[in-house]
């Protein structure tokens, strides 16, 4: 298991610096000279020079690259253009507002998506597996951006029952758990969980399906075990893969965070990150994408090494 | 079977040329020598999980025209040996040398015209035949590769199926899905010896076949063997099977040759305790021969870690302390001519262990 | 064993020729046209496709002239079926030619995508050993970006755009094509058929041609095909940031957007265009889940 772990911690190695070379190459493709992509309009020609040599953009792109990444792994992601302060900054202060809607989303679409999943597997054909099949077929067809606009015309348009957009009440301050700030997280959690939470239900009615056909459940009925530890076996058996799905949504959710964060006007990443492709601030676009992929390589190996340690089979494989 | 003389594939227009024998009749067809094949599991930056010695010191040698099998449990390394033999597994190490010329070594392997003179035979399985192809096309793929006009390839593929046995009227356009596994085979035969090959390695032929199918396979490969002066390296895990075909026998355990011997004394009188047993285990068709206690007790050992010295000494009834001090040489046996040879300290003259044949001066 | 592809007695060897050449893409599309969830996807699809690519002779109106006074018509309207925009144009007539740019970016990515995609796959998975590792490596560093997440930030670094979003678009495409094809191909590789056409002596590309594609393009064709489903959300989702297509121009992303604004005034116009790109999407995901099913020739 030691050496499962090592192995995939090496592994991860050569993809995240894979994954900085393609953030460091979005300055790159952008079109027209990256030193003035980096700095506002209005810089002095000093200015120019001193950003030169301090990102050695007079040097070959190698030495470019490995400059950036020293300054990134120091924490120093640049200025951003727009409001002049440290790329760092913005992003961290945009990451709470991502990680409350990522905790809410995940938490609510791998709960559900787990109960539903399993009480679709283990009552198949009834009610529930037909409604969690239909949604499923067409959970993964959804635009999630046409959702979020649905749920604002339902609940903020017709009901009145919701806030359309933002945190909270007012945006000065930070993020509260009290109701007014819950309130306003709701609608965003519902948009962003939808999609997750079908897939989780049908990895986790797929997983419960295949494992009561197995012999072994058979077996245990007849030995007389009672249901509740039957159902300890199926879901022991179903868990791992739905696990590995469940990693995925969540990255997935963070993708599609760019668009559910847009609609609500939710200042996270995703919104960071539109902001910053309209106001053509490259500095901060490269920032929060290096910051979310990043967290995407770190997910993918956590994912991994839970399922590994829930499911014998792929530390052997 | 009597071959029906408009089957005769011999006397069918081939549209290849035949590999002009080099020798002589005394020059050996195929000599293998020292093949030795190791598999990697796993592994990543810290080199390799374990390393599985598939097969070890490999040797074989094929006479013009002679048919040798490869008798062993299943994970013996007789597959593996078979993909070395036919170049399809690259060796680590060892040569493999074809009628005087060199056909593989780890350096270099022969290409162009004489390529062809090793093909190989599968066992029928789902994934043996091109399931988009027409068995004309399948069987045209190989003679249009080396340059053979796509008519005539078409057209001596019609042969092909005709000399095993499959009428072309109705099979030439069938696909593998509209086949039985007896008609499949008859079709990866026919496949093999489209580019005229001398010398064809089968790899478990009917192992996956009925035995009436069986029967019919072999006596094709049989009629085949003598209309075209082929030879062959037969494996199988089927002892009947083997004794039924082969000239010669070579037995393997845990990747590296026990015993070999022609056809009539390894099964008359063999001498390694693991041809013995693995004899021993062949069912009789005699019930007051039956067999009540089982001739080999457990798995065979990890090939990650074989057993030092004798590789069967974990197993073997007969078993003393030189056995696991020293691997026992595949030598001659004392008083066969020279043909018969074992890898066995009991039948080994003058060594230590106590069943060792005391007399002095043995051949070679 | 399915019924149309009888056992060795039902094929007469008479009437086998006849059908001999595309008789295996016969059976797929016999199989497909009897599954009647897909064949209603795709019938509804190819309903969009015609009114998108006839869209001058189909739309009621303009979808460019605007008219104040049907400033967010409501639905029935007249003239305004479907109600109006902003501007007062007509949203039914814009929805027919907003399917052009929306199923041009949801479609051009994929097939890119599977070229480019399929190519590197079939590649690696035939060579094996290094140029697996090294084509394989690289396509899991664009795995590690969620799709869309990439899409845009390629699609916002180039500038907003069509071409630019639909080459950020294919650029997402790649690796999963990429992995697909190279896990059938290794599978295909190690089959004896392969292996004993190797032995043959023939060249490499003769046998990727005759031996391998066969057998491959199959399974690459239906996953691509599954990805348009995926892309056309990505794609619309790209105009609803304003990175697609730019305005008088549109497409149901950039329409959905557009009309986001007009929410409290006329919610269910704005809704629209959002509908369109599901009900593609979906029908994508059906027709493609039944050539899948159409395909699986069990032996």
């Amino acid at each position: 298991m030691l050496l499962y772990v090592v192995r995939r911690l090496l592994y991860a190695v050569p993809i995240a610096l894979g994954v900085t070379l393609v953030v460091f190459s979005l300055v790159h493709i952008a079109p027209g000279d990256p030193i003035s992509a980096l700095l506002p309009n209005e810089a002095t020609e000093e200015m120019l020079q001193q950003a030169r040599k301090e990102f050695g953009l007079d040097r070959p792109l190698p030495v470019q690259y490995a400059i950036w990444l020293g300054h990134a792994a120091v924490g120093n992601l640049g200025v951003s253009i727009g409001s002049g302060r440290p790329v760092a900054d913005e992003v961290a202060a945009a990451v709470v507002n991502t990680v409350i809607l990522a905790v809410s989303a995940g938490l609510l679409s791998c709960l559900l998506g787990f109960v539903l999943g399993m009480v679709a597997g283990l009552r198949r054909d009834g009610l529930i597996d037909h409604l969690v099949n239909l949604f499923t077929i067409s959970g993964v067809s959804l635009p999630h951006y046409w959702l979020a606009i649905l749920l604002v015309i339902v609940f903020s348009v017709n009901l009145s029952w919701l806030p359309p957009l933002g945190v909270g009440p007012d945006t000065s301050d930070g993020w509260r758990p009290d109701w007014a700030h819950l309130r306003h997280l709701i609608l965003p959690t519902l948009a962003t969980a939808a999609i997750p939470m079908a897939v989780i239900a049908r990895t986790m009615r797929a997983g419960v399906v295949d494992v009561l056909d197995q012999d072994f459940i058979g077996t245990l009925r007849a030995k007389g075990l009672p249901p509740r530890r039957i159902l300890w076996h199926v879901v022991r058996n179903a868990l791992p893969t739905t696990l590995a799905v469940m990693g995925l949504q969540l990255g997935n959710m963070l993708g599609g965070s760019v668009l559910v964060e847009t609609v609500f006007a939710w200042p996270g990443t995703g919104f960071l990150l539109a902001s910053a492709i309209f106001q053509r601030d490259l500095p901060l676009l490269q920032g929060t994408m290096l910051v979310l992929a990043m967290f995407f390589v770190f997910l993918n190996l956590i994912v991994d090494l839970v399922q590994s340690a829930t499911d014998p089979r792929i530390r052997r494989s | 079977m009597n071959p029906d003389p408009s089957r005769d594939l011999s006397r069918m227009p081939a549209p290849l040329p035949e590999i002009a024998d080099r020798g002589g009749p005394l020059q050996p067809l195929l000599s293998a020598t020292g093949l030795r094949k190791e598999f990697r599991l796993g592994g990543g930056f810290f080199g390799p999980r374990a390393v599985v010695h598939a097969v070890d010191d490999f040797s074989l040698t094929v006479i013009k025209g002679e048919t040798v099998g490869i008798v062993g449990e299943s994970g013996c390394g007789k597959s593996t040996a078979a993909r070395l033999l036919a170049g399809i597994t690259p060796a680590d190490d060892g040569e493999i040398i074809f009628d005087g010329e060199t056909f593989w070594t780890p350096r270099s392997r022969i290409s162009g015209e004489r390529r062809r003179a090793i093909q190989m035979v599968f066992q029928d399985s789902a994934s043996s035949l091109n399931p988009r192809m027409t068995l004309t096309e399948t069987l045209a793929f190989g003679p249009r590769a080396h340059g053979v006009p796509t008519a005539t390839a078409r057209a001596y593929a019609r042969d092909l199926l005709a000399a095993v046995g499959l009428p072309p009227a109705r099979f030439a356009e069938r696909y593998p899905i509209e086949l039985s596994g007896g008609q499949r085979q008859r079709v990866n035969i026919a496949r093999a010896l489209a580019i005229r090959p001398r010398l064809l390695i089968l790899d478990e032929p009917v192992s996956a076949l009925d035995k009436s199918v069986e029967a019919q396979v072999l006596n094709l490969l049989v009629s085949l063997r003598d209309q075209l002066g082929l030879s062959y390296v037969f494996i199988s895990h089927d002892l009947n099977v083997v004794r039924y075909i082969s000239d010669r026998v070579v037995v393997m355990y845990l990747g590296q040759i026990v015993e070999e011997a022609s056809a009539q004394d390894i099964f008359a009188a063999p001498r390694h305790p693991y041809t013995r047993a693995l004899f021993a285990s062949k069912p009789s068709i005699d019930p007051r021969q039956r067999v009540t206690a089982p001739p080999l007790v457990g798995d065979p050992p990890d090939p990650v870690n074989p057993p030092s010295g004798c590789r069967f000494r974990t197993r073997c009834p007969i078993v003393e302390a030189i056995c696991a001090n020293a691997r026992p040489p595949l030598s001659a046996m004392p008083g066969a001519g020279g043909t018969h040879r074992a890898a066995c300290w009991a039948a080994l003259p003058g060594n230590e262990h106590s069943l060792s044949p005391r007399q002095k001066g043995a051949l070679q | 064993m399915h019924g149309t592809l009888g056992g060795p007695a039902t094929i007469d060897a008479a009437v086998a020729p006849a059908v001999r050449h595309n008789r295996y893409a016969t059976v797929v599309l016999l199989r497909f046209l009897r599954q009647p969830v897909p064949m209603t996807a795709a019938v509804i699809l190819l309903v969009v496709m015609l009114a998108a690519i006839f869209a001058g002779f189909i739309a009621p109106a303009d979808p460019f002239q605007t008219r104040v006074a049907r400033r967010l018509a409501e639905i029935g309207t007249p003239g305004r079926w479907l109600g109006g925009d902003e501007l007062g144009r007509d949203v039914l007539s814009r929805l027919i030619y907003g399917g052009r740019i929306s199923l041009a970016m949801a479609i051009l990515p994929v097939a890119v995508g599977l070229f480019v995609g399929g190519f590197l796959g079939v590649l690696a998975g035939y060579a094996g050993g290094r140029t697996n590792m090294a084509i394989m490596r690289a396509m899991d560093v664009f795995y590690a970006f969620p799709s869309i997440l990439l899409a845009v930030a390629i699609a916002g670094a180039l500038g907003p755009g069509l071409v630019n979003a639909i080459l950020a678009l294919s650029l997402v495409f790649i690796p999963p094509i990429a992995r697909m094809a190279e896990s059938v191909t290794t599978q295909v590789r190690s089959y004896e058929y392969v292996i004993a056409a190797r032995l043959t002596g023939a060249s490499t590309l003769r046998i990727l041609r005759e031996h391998v594609l066969s057998n491959v393009a199959g399974p690459i064709l239906v996953f691509a095909s599954s990805q348009v489903s995926v892309s056309i959300i990505a794609a619309s989702g790209l105009s609803f940031l304003g990175l697609g297509v730019s305005p008088p121009n549109s497409d149901w992303g950039l329409m959905l957007s557009a009309l986001r604004q007009s929410i409290y005034i006329n919610p269910w116009v704005a809704a629209l265009p959002g509908a369109m790109i599901f009900l593609c999407s979906v029908c994508f995901n059906l027709v493609s889940d039944g050539v899948r099913q159409a395909m699986e020739v069990r032996r």
